[in-house]
């Protein structure tokens, strides 16, 4: 539960949804990654740091290099969160079909 | 159940916001009082095994209902539902925010815009929903999710199935 909260918090932010969209294309060292921002490497390393710790986010070491990836996995994850809304709306809207029909079937 | 009913979903996850189009096999009356009453509400909101239960309601601009998710154990989950715009028959906008029992609301809530357009007998809801953050849509799907809702829409699948 913990985890999943903590994904939610993770893509709250914009600046961490761009590093997630730059990442979903390729792997980048922290340096390329806060090249692409304004604001400091401090604050872009921060935002790494809260990614990878909900795991949206994980680092592999090469040589003297780290590189950042996405995972694939865990972003899954928020789409099946998204399934699981859609689905308790489909189980509400079904229920409503069916209060509809006893105040149809009562007008008449 | 009518299969040919339109359910539309989809989540701008970037702009926290949701969009739902559904049909109803009813007329606009019939499905305007099923969404804005609450003995009518009360039947249909809570994903069963859960049951909806309104305190009060004063469907009016700046009126409110507070209401609560009802868990087979008897645990209350209770929220506040501000009106903000009321159209009669063709729109209405809602504020609704977790609440404890007292009234007192936990921010942030979320927005609700309902629309209704009836066309040869069946009526169409339009529904945005924005999230002040993304945190709150989640708490909003938590607060009907049990095993044991696992377990009837497992039931409602297999039913969905046998059709």
């Amino acid at each position: 539960m913990e985890t999943r909260r903590d994904v939610f918090q993770a893509i709250a932010d914009p600046t961490r949804r761009a590093i997630l969209v730059l990442l979903a294309s390729q792997v980048m060292t922290p340096n390329a990654i806060a090249e692409r921002f304004n604001t400091s490497r401090q604050a872009v390393s921060n935002h790494i740091k809260i990614l990878t710790e909900c795991k949206l986010v994980k680092q592999e070491q090469k040589g003297r290099e780290i590189y950042y990836h996405i995972n694939a996995n865990k972003v899954k994850e928020i789409d099946k969160w998204i399934e699981q809304f859609r689905k308790i709306l489909q189980t509400q809207f079904n229920q409503l079909d069916n209060v509809l029909l006893t105040l149809k079937k009562q007008k008449k | 159940m009518n299969n040919n009913l339109l359910f539309d979903f989809t989540v701008d996850k970037a702009a926290k916001t949701v969009f739902i189009t559904r049909e109803f096999d009813a007329g606009l009356s019939l499905v305007w009082d099923a969404f804005t009453k609450a003995d009518l509400l009360d039947q249909w909101v809570a994903p069963k095994p859960f049951i909806s239960k309104t305190k009060f309601q004063d469907f009016k601009v700046g009126g409110r209902r507070f209401y609560a998710m009802v868990s087979p154990e008897g645990h209350e989950r209770w929220a506040i539902q501000k009106y903000t715009a009321i159209h009669p028959k063709t729109n209405f906008k809602l504020f609704n925010v977790f609440s404890d029992k007292d009234e007192n609301p936990e921010l942030p809530g979320s927005d609700w815009d309902y629309t209704f357009n009836e066309q040869n007998g069946i009526t169409k809801v339009n529904i945005i929903i924005y999230n002040e953050s993304l945190a709150r849509m989640e708490k909003m799907i938590e607060m009907g999710f049990t095993e044991g809702f696992k377990m009837s829409m497992v039931n409602l699948e297999n039913l969905l199935a046998s059709r």
